[in-house]
């Protein structure tokens, strides 16, 4: 019987040739990443509940220092301490303050065909590289951590045919809102979302990743997509190798199969409390905004500073809201700055800030305030993520953030030319 | 007989031609600056007051820096106190995300020399880098400048310290200040005003004499002035007048002190925990472990400060489990680091670039520390507490000594 | 101006700075009552729990050293503090005390004199009775008088603009 990705990489870390929805296999771990939002209850229960703990292969940790970098209270430094002495003890890898940890894996960890546990719910991103990756909790962790394994349940598969190409002036982030929207944030629990179709081939990595990151918001156990030539170049350019290269089989069973025509896809906005919530752009026009982000694991990279930066030049941020700009790591931070995009944020006023997760987070840098709005780029709006519990988050891509920036209320970017 | 720096601008400004130290004279204000810390107690005690209007909008300035970016959720209140405080009082001068203040005052051409000029922060005496008189006060006294265009002050005695010669190639204009600071003692120059004079000081920089002005008052200063000469008038973009270029003080003027330093003879130093009049050389602690450097704050976050950090991290990464933190001043020197490739270097070298602001010094985000963690900062406070926890050990040094200590990961 | 009262003495060192009596990360709650709890926490968490109304602080020199932040001496007046008795006390939290009618008292020779814990009889103006020896205490300059008497700088505003 035919396999879909997931089931192909399930199959090979568990050692068995075939893998099917529904079974539990044992599988071995190839990557264990883990940042500062938990790590220091990892290190707790690894010194308190395992006897003679040990960690079964050091070289597969990854420890990623990004959701409040820098420390902003004497709390998180403490936690930190914890995790960079850990590491330093351990030899762990260890990242601090060089990018949010989704950002950091693509850019120097990730490798198509494999199976990755991530203490961080948006771990899925890594399917855009062809790797099962998958968020988990501390003792999922901490179990992967000293016996360098874990079981899983095979999930079963929701299959997205891409036709098409997107329309100019409409991202990656708008498509993905719109599955959501479709399926709902429930949509896809416990199951891989596997995008494929000729339109995949019309995506950057950028928007692969932004695509496969937001997966979890419908519900998403993995998102998962083929590699392609699109994926081997980015692999090239990181100095990497595949592990394996899957793609599904013909005959592959599917719980849904949906068509998506890109080019049906316009501007969306999710509305306040939920990912789901979503509307097109323009029905939001004349929200009146506090606050704008543009970063975050989903859409903090060049490509996305690229978008923002065409469409600020030459004009200014609306003087009473603040516009976080975030690249997702250094290495973006650095590119950024080498193509002059940095410079024309800060010349339009925006607050540049560096590499970490912001606001999407909610409490680093960049919270708002009781009855605030902010219009973001980050992952999610739930009631009080970005701050307040009494705020307001709508979601949106790169462009229509940036415009409603400029124009101190929700717009998109084509509104912004008529002015 | 002949007057101080202080006592010509007194004299200047309120008229009285012998005004001298010791006299308790009612000042009119040039301009004042209020934080984002500081605005909704300040709105608040105004219209307590019964204030209905400000004495003049334009020589307001509004500065939100210390809680930029907001870290905590009730930081963005003061935000929204500030703005309706300009809105209802008509101020047009505000910077919402630009840099710290006292950056901001003096780089955005608020403050000449020979001004009078009084802020809501005690680092404000770092404007008589331009021979203004500036001075910090509380919100109360802020207020009523608001309502009244003026301020009463005792004239401030003075103490003139003169430096001379050239500097060692690794010193700063910051080990000079630490020195002073030393030798006067936390509370040496409470009261009274540091006056700034020699060939060193006249061959200084502006930028390398406000990172001194911003610390006179970790010697308990009224405030520290410094000649307006060519160099304030490039800095300014101003023809100096006679009268500006006559602040200076006279031969015979009365000082109350007065401190000789050979500029050969400064190394380089530290402000060792937990008190700033607390000062070692640098090889004194030579190879003692830390976990992190800041560079940044209104003492040292100024384009020579990162290009001098540049110079030393350039192709060097900082060392392993250790941070640095930069903060640059403001945005126009964020923008000038950039074009020049100076935020680059760092960035390559490792280096956590945060938006201007006040970032650590201000303690309330920035690069926030832990029980046993050791700090080597460029601000201008190693107080109990500054950065986090009452056990955490803050050294402050010039931003040569920060920069190498960075790649060590110890002092050095 | 003249007042005599007995109070408890609690016993601070030199350079008592801003940041111990109100760490930065207090400073942007909403009221000083917020702010409070966290008085002279860096120093002595416990303090601020164990001041009663009516004690006073003695303190060495340079006393409220450091920022400008008026909420120093608010919070002190607010844990109902009678009076601060220090070698010397730095300029700008000196202003800030009188503008809020807190009592400052500049005496070299109280602070090696007294332990934690006793009573002294402070009178206004004059001096300081401790186990039987009075440290003399200056009269304020006649401007700060003027400021205390009308209750502080925003009732003296208040005068100015006809309110009071």
């Amino acid at each position: 019987m035919g396999m879909t990705i997931a089931e192909k990489i399930i199959a090979g870390a568990a050692g068995v040739t075939e893998a099917h929805a529904g079974e539990i296999h044992y599988v071995e771990l190839d990557r264990l990443m883990s940042n500062d939002g938990t790590t220091h209850l990892t290190i707790d229960m690894y010194n308190t509940k395992v006897k003679n703990p040990r960690i079964k292969d050091v070289d597969k940790l990854v420890w990623i220092v990004d959701h409040n970098i820098p420390a902003d209270s004497p709390k998180t430094a403490a936690s930190h301490k914890k995790m960079r002495d850990f590491a330093k003890e351990h030899g762990i890898k260890f990242h601090e303050g060089e990018g949010v940890c989704h950002q950091v894996m693509m850019e120097k960890y990730v490798r198509p065909g494999e199976l990755i546990f991530g203490a961080d719910s948006h771990t899925c991103a890594y399917g855009a590289l062809g790797a099962f990756g998958t968020g988990v909790g501390c003792t999922d962790y901490l179990y992967a951590m000293v016996t360098g394994t874990s079981w899983l349940m095979v999930p079963e598969t929701l299959r997205f045919n891409l036709t098409g190409k997107l329309p100019e002036g409409v991202y990656a982030r708008d498509l993905i809102l719109t599955i959501i929207g479709k399926i709902g944030a429930n949509g896809a629990n416990y199951k891989a979302m596997e995008f494929g179709g000729e339109g995949l081939a019309t995506l950057t990595m950028s928007d692969r990743i932004a695509i496969c990151n937001l997966c979890v918001e419908a519900g998403a156990k993995t998102a998962l997509m083929p590699v392609d030539s699109v994926a081997m170049e980015y692999l090239k350019e990181h100095d990497r190798e595949p592990k394996a290269v899957y793609d599904s089989d013909e005959d592959a069973e599917y719980a849904e199969v949906y068509d998506i025509d890109l080019s049906e896809i316009q501007p969306i906005v999710a509305k306040p409390h939920f990912v789901d919530n979503v509307v097109p752009a323009v029905t939001c026009k004349g929200v009146k905004i506090d606050e704008a982000f543009l970063g975050s694991c989903n859409n903090g990279r060049i490509e996305d500073l690229r978008v923002g930066a065409a469409l600020i030049k030459g004009r200014k941020v609306s003087p009473t809201v603040r516009f976080l700009v975030v690249p997702a790591s250094r290495d973006v931070y650095v590119q950024a700055m080498k193509e002059g995009l940095l410079d024309i944020f800060m010349e339009a006023g925006a607050i540049v800030m560096n590499p970490n997760c912001s606001v999407c987070w909610g409490s680093c840098q960049g919270v708002i305030g009781e009855n605030e709005v902010l219009i973001s780029t980050g992952t999610r709006n739930f009631k009080g993520r970005a701050g307040h519990s009494n705020s307001f988050v709508y979601l949106a891509s790169a462009a229509t953030v940036t415009a409603s920036a400029i124009m101190g209320e929700i717009a998109t970017a084509d509104m912004l030319q008529e002015v | 007989m002949g007057a101080t720096i202080i006592e010509k601008i007194v004299r200047r400004n309120t008229g009285i031609e012998n005004a001298k130290a010791g006299d308790i004279v009612t000042v009119n204000v040039d301009r004042v600056m209020i934080h984002d810390i500081f605005i909704p107690f300040v709105k608040e005690k105004f219209e307590e007051m019964g204030f209905t209007k400000l004495w003049d909008p334009d020589k307001v300035v509004l500065i939100y820096d210390h809680l930029v970016p907001a870290s905590q959720v009730d930081d963005t209140r003061h935000f929204r106190i500030g703005n309706e405080f300009v809105e209802k009082y008509g101020m047009k001068n505000i910077h919402r995300s630009d840099g710290i203040c006292h950056q901001l005052m003096t780089e955005a051409g608020y403050v000449k020399p020979g001004n009078i000029v009084f802020g809501t922060d005690s680092h404000t005496t770092t404007y008589g880098c331009v021979g203004a008189f500036s001075s910090g006060v509380g919100y109360t006294e802020m207020a009523s400048i608001l309502g009244t265009g003026t301020m009463w002050i005792k004239v401030p005695e003075t103490i003139k310290v003169t430096i001379d010669g050239k500097l060692p190639s690794d010193v700063m204009s910051k080990d000079i200040i630490l020195k002073l600071i030393g030798d006067l003692g936390a509370d040496g120059a409470t009261y009274k005003a540091l006056e700034f004079s020699g060939s060193t000081v006249e061959n200084m920089t502006v930028a390398s004499r406000m990172a001194m002005a911003n610390m006179a008052i970790e010697a308990g200063a009224k405030c520290a002035l410094f000649t307006p000469d060519e160099k304030t008038a490039e800095y300014c973009e101003m023809e100096l007048t006679d009268a500006e270029r006559s602040l200076v003080g006279d031969e015979d003027a009365v000082y109350c002190q007065e401190i000789h330093y050979r500029a050969e003879d400064f190394v380089r130093v530290l402000a060792c925990p937990s008190q700033v009049d607390n000062i070692q050389p640098v090889s004194s602690w030579t190879g003692t472990e830390i976990d992190q450097v800041f560079i940044g704050s209104c003492t040292n976050g100024r384009l020579e400060d990162l290009e001098r950090a540049a110079a030393v991290l350039k192709g060097k990464k900082v060392a392993p489990f250790v941070k640095l933190i930069v903060t640059p001043a403001s945005r126009k020197i964020y923008r000038e680091a950039d074009a020049n490739g100076t935020l680059q270097i760092l960035a390559e070298a490792g280096a956590i670039i945060t938006h201007p602001g006040c970032g650590l010094c201000c303690g309330r985000t920035g690069g926030i520390l832990t029980d046993g963690e050791r700090v080597v900062a460029t601000n201008n406070r190693n107080f109990l507490g500054r950065m986090g926890t009452s056990k955490v050990e803050i050294f402050l040094a010039s931003p040569e000594t920060a920069a190498r200590c960075a790649i060590e990961g110890k002092i050095n | 101006m003249s007042d005599t009262f007995a109070a408890k003495v609690w016993v601070l060192g030199d350079d008592i700075d801003t940041d111990i009596i109100i760490p930065t990360e207090y400073l942007a709650l909403k009221t000083v009552e917020d702010m409070k709890p966290y008085a002279f926490s860096p120093l002595r968490p416990e303090l601020a729990g164990q001041i009663q109304p009516g004690d006073i602080i003695v303190a060495g020199k340079n006393f409220g050293c450091g920022s400008s932040r008026e909420q120093a001496p608010e919070i002190i007046k607010a844990l109902g503090v009678r009076c601060v008795v220090a070698k010397s006390f730095a300029r700008i939290f000196f202003r800030n005390a009188i503008n809020n009618g807190l009592l400052l008292i500049e005496n070299p020779d109280l602070h090696d004199a007294v332990a934690e814990g006793d009573i002294v009889e402070v009178t206004v103006n004059e001096g300081i009775l401790h186990n039987g020896t009075t440290y003399p205490i200056a009269s304020l300059p006649q401007n700060l008088v003027e400021i205390i008497e009308a209750g502080g700088l925003v009732k003296a505003m208040r005068k100015r603009n006809g309110l009071e």
